[in-house]
């Protein structure tokens, strides 16, 4: 049984202490690229000849109004969803339509839900120790052990999200608002290469929006943030670059200023709202 | 014209002549008396000739007196050379009555009778000239059942009769039963030429003759009834086949049946309904009742069982929603469980209050017998029934769900909960509804299956698990995903059970729908899109 | 330090797990000494009849633990665990059967007797090995992790979850009794297996021999508990939990939710052959109705009345169950049923949480009044 062969070969034991080291590949330019992607749910195009490139580092916020298929972008990049046409690649060398959701995560790509998604049963601690990076295999996982500076790496991210009190409850009690830090805070444990965040500040009041605001962009640079949002302030607050996406496709692309003052976004999403 | 025609004809007129029915009567009980003293006092080869002209004169009694005769049960009186029927030859003095009039005449004493001696030649013979006699009555079936019997027993005597029959007969199916039943003659007298007629047969005596022939010192003959061997096998193939495909379609509608009320509740409100067998069972039992308070007309109670066995279904699944399924709402699992417990309190309970036993429910007559399509293929009523019957009851739920206002509030209901009941649906209502019409459902098939399986407290357990991998190879939430997955797992199961045996047959399509499921773990007819992924 | 084994070795060090294994000995040493000192005409004095009956609860017990393990914490609710027990015990049982020799009826050195009953002249291949104890005690642990490896590989690959995955366990372990009850698939059709005689040299019938087997069952039902113990308190226990409530979620982490299933679930396979091999020698048969779909989601009412997700609830369930089963059939066999179809919507309505949760409530009530008590005073 491998178990035990497991068990016999104590050298193996340490390899999920290696840091995970992404293998991504980014020399050659953007850190994830769609092309002419198509995708139909029953004659519905919810995709329509997509493209979309993020540079390494950047921090990218996507508008659009409801169906324009903001989620279902994110369900093909985490490889939820399959694509009917069109590659979808992460940096140079991983092409992610061939490859399965947790073989995504591992390489790098983290993905915070519209609904925040926590584990209610475990508590907020455990949430964060699944989410750490590690070695997920089957018996690695068994066999982990609770290490002191695995324990500082979680407090600190703790510390960061604002849930030190509540370290040892139950996710299930959090606030709205407070499951939404904790699932920003799973990110941050998962240590992504490229974030994808959907609707982060729903259900947040003024103040955890400005820090939410302030941790996004203090995370560009090192890491690439793919920001969804309705919050029409919160996405002023931290954009360079933004795309509108509408009907499935990109209707505009570039600074909060230059995308507010083109007529056909005006016409389709921020009209709406003037 | 036949002579039978032309005798009928006089008599007829002669009838008219002479005007009074007494007197026409007497005449011919005259003739009759005759006739058969001369029967009485024939030799053997004499008796040959006047069995014929008893069945010639067209008399409406000649089959009594040939069948008496065949029977040995007709006698003359020896005083006075009467012609009697014995109606109990028992014991020492023999019950007779006039031959002529069919009267009673009381006891006689054996000692004062003489049989009519009969042989077996003469039986045989008196057997094709019933045959030959029938073929002259009114009623088609009649005759077809007349012209089936002759096939192999035309002899040198009932050939030529036959042959007028052929030219006057108008009957199709009769004429080609009559065809070769002469051609089997002609091919025992060794003419090629009536292969040809018989190579289309399926009838096993039509298959012997030409086995005999196969085996024929004459080497055509011999070749040619190969042939046609060859072809009539080629035929029963076939015809094999389209028995496969009904069996198949009748095991496939009960299937479908049982699923149907599944694949609502469960389609609808995501609830398996573990007790959904015995609501079969109770519908059943319903059948069952409803003969017990109508002794001697099942046909009625039958058919009033259906708007009873839905009712006495429906409420049962009201009960077990209001008592249980609604207090799990969003627990689908523990709703299986609490609803297998369900069945096996009403199982225990129809075991402690009615039997554990099985009853019996009787077919009425309308639903018994079979149709026959050809001589290797025939179809039994009450198969043919419940197909019609499960069509009829997926049309009908068809209507509901896309032309009435429940149907229209339960798709609502299924496809978002949520925004259904902000739109003023009542979900709840909504849920009862189709929670009884499913049970309902369940009844009818109980009532459907009361007639091709026992009724006992087992019945639905036999059928639960199929229903659930039918709801599951359909798709669920799918009318049509049931239909299809019913009618095709019942052919499936009637193609394997030849070769692998009712157990392995079955055990090969659990195995089957398993591995359907890592294909399409939604089923056939999958509902798309986002909604489906929650 | 021995880093890789602490998984196993974590329970122990747990209050909870030292309780229960206290509970479980202290009641095996009991027993023991009540059986083989206390004179017969005692009140006190536990017969070997009872010895076999407990020994029986305590195989139930074990199978209710595998079935919480993957019910309770991996959400996965298993209608067929009655298959893996019962091919346990049929892997055990074509041992004993082996063991009988030229000692059954028809006095054939190899063939049992239903074989010779059959006209068999040959050993089927799969017979063979069956003489020996350890082979037979590895096919105990192999025969029904394998049919869960692949059974669970098609199932876990394909997604298959919730109650599609329920009836199709279910279908499983439908299609095995049919399968089973047939005499060409060589395994004694109807009757099953039977008229055992010794095991590992032991007489069967002997009463030192049931008292071995019933501290056997408890042994290994303390093992079968503490490696499920050690599982759920691992990593990959949370792991398991995570993917009951969000799969989705799991799998974004980078979790392969579908191997933490078949992991999970072929180790819960093997626990459950273990009982039920353990099983067999005490009661003295396998037949196909250990296969039958009854059986298997009675198995689930003891870990749901016990409390899922607790893995001691399964044993309190499994033993509670069986006892009424045992008092039941003996007063009054027709009302068993409908105590058993009550006992399911009851706890499912009433009681989701099972006996374990109100005995969590009833402690936790008492820590919040200590906890007031302590505010109180401060």
């Amino acid at each position: 049984m491998s178990m035990f062969e497991q068990l016999a070969n104590r050298d193996r034991v340490f390899e999920f202490l290696a840091p995970a080291a992404s293998p991504v590949d980014v020399r050659h330019g953007p850190i994830l690229y769609l092309e002419d992607v198509n995708v139909s749910f029953d004659g519905f195009k919810a995709i329509n000849n997509l493209n979309l490139t993020i540079d390494d580092g950047e921090l990218r916020c996507i508008i659009g109004p409801n169906g324009a298929g903001k989620t279902t972008m994110m369900d093909i990049i985490t490889g939820k969803t399959r694509p009917d046409t069109g590659s979808v690649w992460f940096g140079s060398r991983h092409n992610l339509l061939t490859l399965s959701e947790p073989d995504i995560a591992s390489l790098g790509i983290g993905r915070k839900f519209q609904k925040p998604t926590v584990f209610e049963a475990l508590t907020v601690f455990e949430n964060l120790e699944l989410a750490m990076a590690a070695d997920k295999r089957i018996l690695p996982t068994l066999t982990a052990i609770m290490k002191a500076e695995y324990r500082d790496q979680i407090d600190e991210v703790l510390e960061m999200i604002n849930l030190k009190t509540l370290r040892d409850k139950p996710a299930g009690i959090l606030s709205h608002g407070q499951k939404q830090w904790l699932e920003i805070g799973m990110l941050l444990m998962q240590k992504p290469r490229l974030l994808l965040v959907d609707e982060p500040v729903a259900g947040m009041t003024e103040q955890e929006m400005e820090r939410t605001a302030e941790l996004l962009t203090s995370l560009a640079g090192k890491q690439s943030v793919v920001v969804v949002e309705h919050d029409m302030g919160f996405v002023r607050s931290i954009a360079r670059q933004v795309t509108v996406l509408h009907q499935g496709s990109v209707l505009a692309e570039g600074t909060m200023d230059q995308v507010s003052n083109d007529p056909e976004v005006i016409k389709v999403y921020l009209g709406e709202e003037a | 014209m036949s002579i039978f025609r032309l005798l009928a004809g006089l008599a007829l007129a002669w009838c008219l002549a002479l005007g009074p029915a007494v007197a026409t009567a007497q005449v011919q009980d005259d003739t009759a008396q005759t006739l058969l003293q001369r029967l009485a006092e024939a030799n053997n080869a004499e008796k040959s000739k006047v069995l014929k002209q008893i069945a010639e004169s067209g008399d409406e009694r000649a089959r009594s007196w040939l069948e008496a005769f065949a029977g040995g049960k007709l006698a003359t009186v020896k005083s006075s050379g009467y012609v009697v029927l014995v109606t109990n030859n028992t014991g020492r003095n023999w019950q007779v009555a006039s031959a002529v009039t069919g009267d009673s005449m009381g006891e006689m004493s054996r000692r004062d009778l003489d049989s009519i001696r009969v042989n077996n030649a003469l039986r045989s013979q008196v057997e094709g000239i019933l045959s030959v006699v029938d073929l002259t009555v009114a009623d088609h079936r009649t005759r077809r059942a007349a012209a089936r019997h002759l096939l192999g027993r035309v002899d040198a005597v009932t050939a030529p009769l036959i042959e007028e029959r052929l030219e006057v007969e108008e009957n199709d199916r009769v004429r080609d039963l009559l065809a070769n039943a002469l051609a089997i003659h002609q091919l025992e007298q060794g003419e090629i030429n009536a292969i040809e007629q018989l190579s289309g047969s399926l009838n096993s005596r039509v298959r012997a003759a030409l086995n005999n022939a196969a085996s024929s010192d004459d080497p055509a003959i011999a070749a040619a009834a190969e042939k046609a061997l060859a072809s009539i096998e080629q035929k029963l193939k076939l015809n094999k086949a389209a028995e496969t495909l009904y069996f198949g379609l009748s095991l496939g509608s009960v299937l479908v049946l049982a699923a149907i009320g599944l694949a609502i509740t469960f389609g609808v409100m995501g609830v398996i309904n573990m007790a959904h067998g015995e609501l079969i069972m109770l519908g059943a039992y319903t059948t069952w009742g409803m003969q017990q308070l109508f002794p001697g007309q099942p046909g009625l109670a039958l058919i009033l069982s259906i708007p009873a066995g839905f009712m006495v279904a429906a409420l049962a699944g009201i009960i077990i929603e209001r008592s249980v399924i609604q207090h799990l709402k969003g627990r689908p699992l523990e709703t299986l469980l609490a609803t297998f417990g369900i069945s096996l309190i009403l199982q225990q309970l129809v075991r402690t209050v009615i039997s554990p036993l099985n009853r019996t429910v009787v077919t009425p007559e309308w639903m018994s017998g079979s149709i026959m399509i050809n001589e290797a293929l025939s179809l039994t009523l009450n198969r043919l029934y419940v197909i019609g019957f499960a069509l009829v009851v997926f049309a009908g739920l068809m209507l509901i769900m896309r032309r009435t206002r429940l149907g229209l509030e339960v798709r609502a209901v299924t496809q978002n909960r949520a925004m259904a009941r902000s739109m003023g649906i009542k979900a709840t209502k909504v849920d009862i509804m189709t929670f009884a019409l499913g049970s309902g459902v369940a009844g009818l098939a109980g009532v459907a299956l009361s007639q091709i399986t026992n009724v006992g407290p087992n019945l639905g357990q036999n059928y639960i698990i199929d229903s659930f991998m039918v709801v599951v190879f359909g798709g669920v939430g799918n009318l049509w995903g049931t239909l299809v997955a019913g009618l095709t797992l019942g052919t499936i199961n009637q193609i394997l059970e030849p070769w692998a045996g009712a157990v392995l047959a079955k055990i090969m399509v659990l195995v089957l729908i398993i591995l359907f499921i890592q294909k399409r773990p939604r089923g056939l007819f999958p509902q798309k899109g986002r909604a489906a992924e929650g | 330090m021995a880093s890789s084994q602490t998984w196993l070795l974590r329970p122990l060090q747990e209050r909870s797990t030292q309780l229960f294994l206290g509970v479980l000995f202290g009641a095996l040493i009991v027993v023991t000494f009540l059986h083989l000192f206390m004179p017969q005409d005692s009140a006190l004095h536990v017969s070997a009849y009872t010895v076999t009956l407990l020994g029986k609860y305590l195989c139930y017990a074990l199978l209710a633990v595998a079935v919480d393990l993957v019910w309770g914490y991996l959400g996965i609710l298993s209608l067929g665990h009655g298959a893996f027990f019962a091919l346990g015990g049929y892997a055990m049982g074509m041992y004993l059967m082996r063991q009988i020799g030229d000692r059954g009826v028809y006095g054939d050195p190899v063939l049992p007797d239903f074989m010779v009953f059959l006209n068999w002249d040959t050993l089927p291949w799969y017979w063979q090995g069956f003489d020996m104890a350890w082979f037979a005690f590895i096919m105990v642990l192999l025969a029904p992790g394998l049919l869960a490896l692949v059974f669970g590989f098609l199932a876990f690959r394909s997604r298959v979850t919730g109650v599609y995955l329920s009836i199709i366990t279910q279908a499983l372990t439908f299609a095995l009794m049919l399968a089973f009850f047939r005499n060409e698939m060589g395994f004694g059709g109807n009757n099953g297996l039977t008229d055992f005689r010794d095991i590992l040299g032991f007489n069967l019938r002997s009463d030192a021999t049931r008292l071995g087997l019933f501290i056997a069952t408890g042994i290994a039902l303390a093992i079968g508990y503490v490696i499920c113990r050690g599982i759920v308190t691992s990593k990959l226990g949370r792991v398991s939990v995570a993917c009951r409530d969000a799969e989705a979620r799991t799998r974004f982490l980078g979790y392969r939710v579908e191997r933490v299933q078949l992991f999970v679930f072929v180790v819960s396979a093997m626990l459950a052959g273990v009982a039920g091999a353990l099983y067999v020698p005490q009661v003295g048969i396998i037949n196909p109705s250990e296969f039958s779909p009854l059986f298997s989601i009675e198995i689930v009412v003891w870990v749901a009345l016990g409390g899922r997700a607790t893995l001691y609830g399964a044993v309190i369930g499994a033993i509670l169950v069986n006892y009424a089963k045992t008092v039941f059939t003996g007063v009054m066999p027709d009302a068993w049923l409908f105590a058993l179809g009550a006992l399911f919507v009851l706890v499912t309505v009433f009681l989701p949480k099972g006996i374990a949760g109100l005995l969590q409530k009833r402690r936790k009530a008492k820590d919040d009044d200590t906890a007031t008590g302590q505010e109180a005073t401060a």
